[in-house]
């Protein structure tokens, strides 16, 4: 019981903090495994990658996944009405005055800050991200330097950003393109 | 009462059709709310999505909120927020119950660590494209610079950041303001 409550609290807080959509979740999702052990790097990689690929906004079935690895359905239930709560409360404010926030110096100047953090706060999560996917720091201390690389996935991340700028295709084709990538070359054996 | 349901189902629709998130969604607001619905005009939807960027929370489901709002008030606000995220609920309970059940198999290992790599690229253009909106003079790259550092190097919680980042453009913005009036 006290996991669910726990879960609620922890996503009304990201609910409540994280500003500039889905993505701006992740640092506090990295937060939360540091916090709780809910979940791990490697895990919330899984995520992010099954919430990118299934319908519904990414932030909200990253919410889902990790109160359902947490708590089963309830936890799923629980953590995403976490998340939204915020919202509902904001949102039924700011409407009854639209046009005041929409001009308000103060907004403005708050979101002068926030947009920078925010970008910072996702940038020090891609680096996570890129420590489990992209190189092997076990690898680097055991074996030196040259183990360091993991050369295949590499290769891969640069063809995939290389391709997305080229086409620009739904996220959901270059995750289910490095599946089987990662599938045919197998990938982290 | 039926207001409300068609609220309910209506965004449970979108929810089931709404790949990505944020400004992803747009078009899909724009048919089924304004051409089919009409419970919202253009202005209105783009008005509610730079709002909804500018409050905490998942962008699209802001929107979701104020349309609810704005055609039932509070109570229709929920319905619209709970259908925008039933989708979600029932589509990952069911997916990560496959994929714990399936989760020892190598296969499924090697395509997942296929993903994450571009798990990686995606997060990485997700900075590349928010740091062009809010990464736009030496100030704001300072800011940046600095959550980032306090991120990867120490266990500062995001949530002190995020507040600290909220009163510094506070504060930079009105000593700039009394700086032009000298």
């Amino acid at each position: 019981m006290s996991t669910i409550i726990q879960l609620f609290i922890e996503f009304f807080k990201v609910g409540l903090f994280s500003i500039g959509g889905g993505a701006a979740t992740i640092p506090f999702l990295y937060a939360m495994s540091d916090k709780t052990g809910w979940f791990t790097y490697t895990d919330l990689a899984n995520i992010i990658a099954v919430s990118e690929a299934t319908p519904g906004a990414i932030g909200i079935n990253m919410a889902t996944y990790v109160g359902f690895i947490t708590a089963s359905i309830l936890g799923g239930i629980v953590a995403t009405l976490g998340l939204v709560a915020p919202s509902i409360v904001i949102i039924d404010i700011i409407a009854g005055f639209l046009e005041k926030f929409k001009s308000s110096k103060i907004v403005k100047s708050a979101f002068y800050g926030l947009r920078p953090a925010s970008t910072g706060l996702i940038a020090a999560a891609c680096i996570e991200i890129v420590k489990i996917s992209l190189i092997d720091l076990n690898g680097f201390f055991s074996y030196g330097i040259a183990s360091l690389f993991k050369f295949k996935e590499i290769i891969l991340a640069v063809v995939v950003f290389l391709l997305i700028k080229k086409f620009n295709k739904h996220p959901v084709f270059y995750i289910a393109l490095s599946a089987v990538v990662g599938i045919v070359f197998k990938f982290g054996a | 009462m039926r207001l409300l349901m068609d609220l309910f189902i209506t965004f449970f629709k979108m929810g089931c059709i709404a790949f990505g998130g944020g400004y992803a969604l747009l078009p899909i607001i724009q048919r089924e709310i304004v051409e089919n619905k009409g419970w919202a005009t253009n202005e209105e939807v783009i008005d509610y999505f730079a709002v909804g960027q500018c409050t905490p929370g998942i962008i699209s489901l802001n929107v979701s909120t104020f349309i609810g709002y704005k055609h039932k008030g509070i109570i229709g606000s929920i319905c619209s927020t709970l259908g925008f995220i039933a989708p979600s609920i029932i589509i990952i309970s069911i997916i990560a119950t496959f994929i714990a059940e399936f989760s020892h198999l190598p296969v499924v290992n090697y395509a997942f660590a296929g993903i994450r790599v571009c798990v990686c690229v995606l997060i990485f253009n997700a900075v590349i494209s928010i740091g062009k909106t809010g990464v736009i003079d030496k100030l704001t790259l300072i800011i940046c610079l600095i959550v980032f550092g306090l991120a990867v190097f120490t266990n500062v919680s995001p949530i002190l950041s995020v507040i600290c980042a909220g009163l510094a453009g506070i504060i930079i913005k009105s000593v700039k303001k009394g700086e032009d009036k000298e």
